[in-house]
């Protein structure tokens, strides 16, 4: 662990000051532009202060990042007049409220793509038939663009009568089954033909191989493909959020911050939807230490 | 041992033949193989790579079907021996299951035939000490030494009640010194449980030192060339390997894989 935390810290460091570093030519057209406005003249140490500093910048440093993250977190729940502290339920000018939403809908999408590709794949080890026809449909499926083809489920579900939740989680559930189908299809089949032969002596039926070999032999890839099916899950539920008039979530943060030119409020919303996924890819991660520990395959 | 009739046979094949279609054309794996193996009997099948002896133990197990001829196990056909569980079988490699305890792993077979816990338990016990592991039921496959995985892995072919044991190249993947304890071992235990094995090997004095007989064969087409019956006496320690009667017999089956060889070369 600590050996790890020196070249974190160094590639942490050497990405903050090519941020800051960019700031400057970036953000400086509009410090010159008001300057002349106003008629002053400015020294470099001027614009450098103006332009890490400026209200809607068009890239933002990152301490107003940081800054913008706190002030919609913490401080809107505590002292904002609809924060949880005022009226005990979530400001939904917080991204603590914004995230909960796209966090509820990713966890039920992962749920909903795990099942499904772990159905396929059983399904494409056990018989021929959906060996060869489901697999080039699963590729196929992914080539659309999700973005395209989001709007287009929400309203379809929408003429049905579904709404809320369940249209964002489908969407989720078509990018997050695949990696689960893919993986858990080679898993199954990771065991060797002599581990097979043994379990035929054995009379063994189909069910029992499954449980006994194939699924816990698959469990490395299991979580490979969680890993990769969470976060593509999540991904999922903000482009759901964006294109399809949805007022919550932080994709809904995304687009409203893009409309109104509110860089700060795009900045802190990509980065707490990237709190988010690391939080999910580092939970599942641990729940593997956990589950591979305990059957004494720990590496 | 004798060659009365009057000893059931437990595995007879007649006329067998078998042949895999190939991409290079058809391979002649068995070819006319006529066998029978008598309750009590530990038969080695010897010869070169490519000899059709796992070929032949396959059949025998279900796992490879004829493509000519018969074969019975306790006078069943082999599908209806296999599901009858009518054999352990041991691989080549021990197979063991990393997600499982050594216990766990013979414990495998005893799950899937439906055995109750507490019989489970007792079986396990009881086929460790068997094989001289009691006391690493706990432990994982990758904490024991190569040796003991496989002995673990006859122990689990032994925790149900098989008549036969069919074993294929056991210890081929093992050092010197480690095999010759673990057939030492494998002798007694022949003799406390009665089994009736058949023993796939390319080592002689291995073939010699287990068997009452000794099947030899050759590849291309895989076929029996000649069935040794063995002089040796049932109760063999290892310095038997020094006697003439050894050294003879172990003369006989190299003889029968030089002419099995010289036929094709």
């Amino acid at each position: 662990m600590t050996r790890s935390i020196l070249p974190v810290l160094t590639v942490v460091t050497v990405i903050l000051a090519i941020w800051y570093a960019a700031c400057i030519p970036v953000n400086a057209q509009w410090t010159r532009d008001q300057a002349a406005r106003a008629g002053v003249e400015l020294t470099l140490r001027d614009i450098v202060a103006d332009t890490l500093g400026q209200q809607r910048p068009r890239l933002p440093a990152p301490h107003q990042v940081a800054q913008e993250l706190w002030a919609s977190t913490w401080v809107e729940e505590t002292q904002g007049r609809r924060g949880i502290v005022n009226t005990g339920t979530l400001s939904n000018r917080s991204l603590i409220f914004h995230g909960w939403v796209t966090l509820s809908a990713t966890l039920l999408g992962f749920a909903m793509g795990t099942a499904m590709g772990l159905v396929l794949a059983i399904g494409i080890v056990h018989n021929r038939a959906m060996d060869r026809s489901v697999m080039p449909w699963a590729i196929a499926s992914q080539t659309i663009p999700i973005l395209a083809l989001a709007p287009m489920i929400i309203v379809v579900l929408n003429a049905v009568g579904i709404t809320g939740l369940i249209p964002k989680a489908i969407i989720a559930a078509y990018l997050s089954f695949f990696p689960v189908v893919v993986g858990m299809v080679k898993g199954l089949r990771a065991p060797d033909a002599m581990q097979l032969d043994l379990l035929r002596t054995y009379n063994a039926s189909g069910p029992e191989t499954l449980l006994k070999l194939r699924l816990p032999a698959s469990m490395p890839y299991l979580f490979a493909s969680l890993k990769i099916g969470i976060a593509a899950s999540l991904v999922g539920i903000i482009v759901a959020e964006l294109p399809t008039g949805a007022v919550s979530g932080l994709g809904a943060r995304l687009l409203a911050g893009s409309y109104f030119g509110q860089t700060l409020q795009i900045w802190s919303a990509l980065f707490a939807a990237a709190i988010v996924a690391a939080s999910l890819v580092g939970l599942v991660g641990l729940v593997q230490r956990i589950t591979l520990r305990r059957m004494g395959m720990a590496t | 041992m004798s060659d009365a009739p009057t000893t059931t046979p437990v595995i007879e094949a007649r006329g067998l033949d078998l042949v895999f279609e190939t991409a290079d054309g058809p391979v002649h794996a068995l070819k006319d193989v006529d066998l029978t193996i008598r309750k009590g009997d530990f038969v080695s099948f010897i010869g070169p790579s490519g000899c059709g002896k796992t070929t032949f133990l396959r059949v025998i197990a279900d796992l490879e079907h004829p493509t000519g001829g018969t074969v019975t196990v306790n006078g069943m056909t082999p599908e209806a021996a296999r599901k009858a569980r009518a054999y352990g079988y041991v691989f080549q490699a021990a197979g063991l299951y990393p997600w499982r305890t050594i216990g766990g792993n013979i414990r495998l077979p005893l799950e899937i035939m439906g055995y109750s816990r507490a019989e489970q338990a007792e079986r396990v016990a009881r086929v460790l000490e068997l094989v001289e592991l009691s006391g690493f039921a706990k432990k994982y496959p990758w904490q024991l030494s190569g040796g003991m995985q496989q002995r673990a892995s006859i122990a689990r072919a032994l925790a149900f009640d098989a008549d036969i044991l069919l074993m294929d190249e056991p210890f081929g993947a093992l050092d010197e010194i480690v095999r010759d304890r673990l057939n030492e071992e494998l002798l007694r235990l022949w003799h406390r449980t009665e089994k009736t094995i058949g023993f796939v090997t390319h080592s002689i004095p291995e073939a010699v030192y287990l068997s009452t007989r000794i099947v030899v064969m050759s590849p291309r087409p895989g076929r029996i060339t000649d069935v040794i019956e063995s002089p040796l006496p049932r109760e063999r320690p290892l310095d038997i390997r020094d006697t003439p009667e050894f050294i003879e017999v172990a003369h006989r089956v190299r003889e029968g894989l030089r002419e099995g060889h010289g036929r094709e070369e």
